[in-house]
């Protein structure tokens, strides 16, 4: 009976599997292998922000290039961008001092590695994998946004707002503030509470919902934020800083950032290639504002200082070296309103200085009072806002840290509008420091690092080392015991398991998915694993040879042990789909290419085994396998 | 070759009583472990500040927990990473001082004794509250990863099984734990993806032998169900053998050869390998047997008395379709010519 059979089942593959599988393995091929040709060192030019190269700049950048006597490998210009290859990391370097003292702050000159894939390779889209920080190096950090302030801030803003609404419907009001998370406007009696509701309730009817307080021996309005207002003021908050730090980063000059969103309140950043991490951490993390106010000149300082009572309309503030001065209530501008400020050396004095300049509004209001105030003098109160975590009573709170120091008061010399200077600072690093952040612009609310993960350029290099030494030496310690054990058939699950280690990286150079250390560790136990298939299948045509002709055990065994192998994988996907999903950052990386391994082995492991096993024994009489 | 290994078994399921005693004492030595020592949390869900420096020779550690001390950490740890030349310190969170800058503070307090150029290779600063969420999310995985297992498993195979297999998953994750709390390897988030994939791969194994369980209690005459498991995890033992082998010969090339960052991670699946096989073998099974598993729950399809011979003319079938098929697709292209 089982003669008969042998004829019949021939084990042959329609011509369409091996198509497949030719075809997956060149496209397989072709999309690996741009990872085998390394980077080159390389300068990346940006635009600055409003800036767009013009054949101008591209002359200056080729004069530069030209003069300092570089070997460059190659220079194009694409997209807006400049992206010059060099032979070596000392040119690179050199290049690019050069390059940022010529183009100033026109451009974002940073220092990149270009991966030096072919052109025939990179004009079919393949690229090498996207590597990791803890591959390549560089700074990982996540910014919480203080949501709470950034709400306080939005109240702050109606306290104005309220008081001038009440002022223009003639109603008067004794008092306006924020306080413990609501906006009270205190009232004389309750008739005038009365009307200023009215008044409220009119002017504001989604924003802000006005409500009388019960209390009449002190009549009152209470005004809270409608959930939609507060979940506005979140939202745009998360923007602007996220806006905010691209700007401040693209000063410090990286290739590749990635400034993103995560949740609903914080913020990844992540700067490769970056060494420098307490200066990238200075520019991040603190959130520094000006104000400009008027120094209340009529009132007494120490005499404030001492009682802890300053003059109505006016607040006590300090230098920073302690000495008291009473500044006006009312502010002039505030960072807001800055558009640029630079650095630069005062010829008069030779001390270092700021150039501010105003926007439209900031100008007008500043005009308006150095017209009336020529002669006096006009302060700024620099403010840095911190937001740290301390433990109190065993508990973690949150407490925000504003330092306010006044770091000037000059003498309003004439008039003028929104182009002026801040003079008298310590250094040319202070002013450089305050010059950049407030070009960066005020930020609408403090941030704090609440992570960081950087790794350096030589433990980067000595990750891929290691990952790959232990990538290799699996694969191989896997190859032998399988041709060991297997013979004839172990050959092919070894041929089947390489293709599965091309096509995982071809997928993932296809995907651009961020390779990490995990990452290669996913792709080691794949290796590991991935055989299973091989290994389910061969014992299993082991047990059928034992009471079947050879044909009918290969079909069998294959046939039989793809439920096993379906089921086996589908659970694992899910731990790794779950892993995926809880996962951050490195975490992820292992879960994608375990799970792009998964898929692949179940692919190579029994269509590629399958199509050469027919191809070798397939429709032939055969004595004897070896298995 | 026709020589019938059926009688050569070995008697696995007839130990399966000490088996879960010896289970049960690995599982008691492991909640010890977690109770006496507890784990070595890593600062990924403790918070705190890890910095990995590079010296350019070997360098004592008395020296530099000296400086530290001297530059106001005290509470500052100081070890070896790797090798002689590499130092690890971990600060923990303190009181009032949080700030992202500690790194760049302690770098300096350390260049300024040391005459030669220390490297920054690494520094991490988890934050208390993302610490938090981390541990959260991390038991959150586990106990998702577990609940999935229960539904898949139980719509695929049997309650029972589904049982018997998130028991062992269980048994797995507690002995590894168990054994990271003896040997205080530091715990950390690398290591929590290395137990989820435990997870997977322990399952894997169940899921083989299961599968085989189900197949035997269809295919073998005599039901009963000690000696069919028994039979299936026989059927299984080689190819149970050779894929642990070849998983744990990547394991150890991965924690001899991957670097220290990556060492708990590989001892994590080492561990889980091991305990994973044996569980899948011992545990998974026995607890569905345990619950009385029998003939009758897995022989919903209506295949009664499918015995060896009739499964092998239903493959003989189903290949004759096909080559039919083929034959005619061949027949009518010919035609065309």
């Amino acid at each position: 009976m089982f003669q008969a059979q042998q004829k019949l089942i021939a084990n042959r593959y329609p011509a369409w599997k091996y198509v497949l599988l030719v075809l997956a393995t060149v496209i397989g091929l072709i999309y690996a292998m741009p990872n085998l040709f390394g980077d080159d060192p390389a300068v990346q030019i940006s635009p600055a922000k409003s800036v767009t190269f013009t054949s101008e700049t591209q002359q200056q950048v080729s004069q530069v290039l030209a003069s300092a006597d570089l070997a460059i490998k190659s220079s194009v210009f694409e997209n807006g961008n400049f992206l010059i290859r060099f032979e070596n990391t000392e040119d690179q370097l050199k290049a690019k001092s050069l390059l940022k003292d010529e183009l100033g702050r026109t451009a974002v000159v940073a220092l990149n590695l270009a991966p030096a894939t072919p052109d025939f390779l990179t004009a079919l889209g393949a690229k090498p994998m996207y590597l990791g920080l803890d591959l390549r190096g560089g700074v990982h950090f996540l910014m919480d946004v203080d949501m709470d302030a950034a709400v306080g801030k939005a109240y702050m803003r109606y306290v104005d707002e309220v008081k001038g609404v009440l002022r223009t419907h003639k109603v008067r009001y004794i008092g306006a503030d924020y306080e413990n998370e609501k906006l009270w406007v205190k009232f004389k009696d309750v008739e005038t509470m009365q009307a200023g509701l009215q008044v409220l309730q009119n002017e504001y009817s989604e924003d802000l919902k006005a409500t009388a307080s019960p209390d009449t021996a002190s009549p009152m309005v209470e005004l809270s934020l409608s959930a939609k207002a507060i979940a506005d003021t979140k939202k745009f908050a998360l923007q602007q800083n996220i806006t905010t730090l691209r700007n401040r980063i693209n000063e410090l000059g990286v290739a590749e950032p990635v400034i993103q969103q995560q949740g609903d309140r914080r913020i990844v950043v992540q700067l490769p290639g970056v060494q420098d991490t307490a200066r990238a951490k200075e520019i991040l993390g603190a959130t520094a504002t000006l104000e400009f106010r008027l120094v209340e000149e009529r009132g007494d300082a120490r005499r404030a200082e001492e009682t802890g009572y300053a003059p109505h309309g006016s607040k006590l503030y300090k230098f920073r070296d302690g000495t008291p001065i009473l500044l006006q209530r009312s502010v002039i501008v505030s960072g807001e309103n800055v558009i640029n400020a630079q650095s630069g050396i005062d010829p008069q004095q030779g001390s270092a200085m700021v150039n501010v300049t105003l926007d439209g509004a900031g100008g007008r209001k500043m005009l308006a009072t150095t017209k009336e105030n020529v002669g006096n003098r006009m302060a700024v109160v620099y403010i840095e806002n911190r937001v740290e975590t301390i433990e109190q009573n065993g508990e973690k709170v949150k407490k925000r840290i504003t330092t306010k120091d006044v770091i000037n008061a000059a003498v309003i010399r004439g008039q003028f509008a929104n182009r002026f200077q801040i003079t008298g600072l310590d250094s040319p690093q202070e002013a450089q420091d305050l010059a950049l952040l407030l070009r960066a612009g005020a930020l609408a609310a403090p941030m704090e690092i609440v992570e960081e993960r950087t790794v350096g350029p030589s433990l980067g290099q000595d990750n891929i080392d290691q990952g790959f030494m232990s990538v290799v030496v699996g694969f191989i310690l896997v190859l032998i015991i399988m041709a060991w054990r297997y013979k004839t058939f172990g050959m092919v699950a070894n041929l089947a398991l390489t293709l599965n280690l091309v096509i995982i990286v071809a997928v993932l150079s296809m995907l651009q998915a961020t390779l990490t250390l995990p990452g290669i560790a996913g792709i080691v136990l794949t290796v590991g694993m991935a055989v299973d298939a091989n290994v389910l299948i061969f014992e299993r045509i082991r047990e059928e040879l034992r009471n079947s002709s050879i044909q009918t055990a290969i079909y069998a065994g294959y046939e039989k042990a793809f439920v096993t192998i379906a089921d086996a994988n589908i659970t694992t996907l899910l731990a790794a789909i779950v892993l995926f999903s809880f996962g951050t950052g490195p975490i992820k990386g292992f879960a994608i290419t375990l799970s792009i391994g998964i898929l692949t082995s179940m692919f190579t492991a029994i269509l590629g085994t399958r199509a050469i096993i027919n191809v070798m024994y397939g429709n032939k009489r055969v004595e004897k396998l070896s298995i | 070759m026709s020589e019938t290994t059926m009688e050569k078994q070995i008697d696995f399921m007839g130990k399966r009583h000490l088996a879960m005693a010896f289970s049960v004492l690995l599982i008691i030595a492991s909640f010890a472990g977690l109770w006496i020592k507890g784990l070595n949390f890593g600062i990924d869900f403790t918070g705190g500040t890890l910095i990995e420096l590079s010296y350019p020779e070997a360098v004592d550690l008395n020296e530099v927990r000296t400086d530290l001390s001297k530059a106001g950490y005290d509470e500052a740890v100081a070890q070896h990473f790797g090798s002689a030349t590499d130092v690890l310190i971990r600060i923990a969170p303190r009181e009032g001082l949080n700030s992202a800058q500690l790194s760049n503070q302690v770098m300096d307090a350390l260049k300024e004794s040391t005459d030669g150029d220390i490297t920054l290779r690494r520094v991490e600063f988890v934050g208390p509250q993302v610490g938090d969420e981390l541990t959260e999310d991390g038991a959150l995985a586990v106990l998702y990863a577990l609940i999935g297992v229960l539904i898949y498993v139980a719509l695929r195979f049997e309650w029972r099984f589904s049982l018997g297999s998130v028991a062992a998953l269980v048994h797995d994750v507690i002995i590894t734990l168990g054994v990271f709390a003896w040997t205080q390897t530091q715990f950390d988030l690398t290591v929590l993806a290395a137990i989820l994939a435990v997870i997977g791969y322990s399952l894997n194994d169940t899921i083989v032998v299961f599968d085989r369980v189900r197949e035997n209690f269809r295919t073998m005459r005599e039901g009963e169900p000690v000696g069919v498991t028994n039979t299936a995890v026989n059927q299984m033992l080689s190819r149970t053998i050779m894929t642990s082998l070849t998983t744990l010969l990547v394991l150890l090339a991965l924690f001899f050869l991957g670097g220290e960052i990556i060492h708990g991670f590989a001892l994590a699946l080492i561990v889980g390998v091991v305990v994973g096989t044996y569980s899948s073998t011992y545990i998974a099974s026995a607890i569905a047997i345990l619950l009385g598993v029998s003939k009758e729950d897995l022989m919903k399809a209506p295949k009664e008395g499918v015995d060896k011979e009739a499964e092998e003319a239903e493959l003989q079938r189903l290949f004759l379709e096909q080559e039919a098929k083929r034959e005619a697709r061949e027949l009518a292209a010919n035609a065309k010519k």
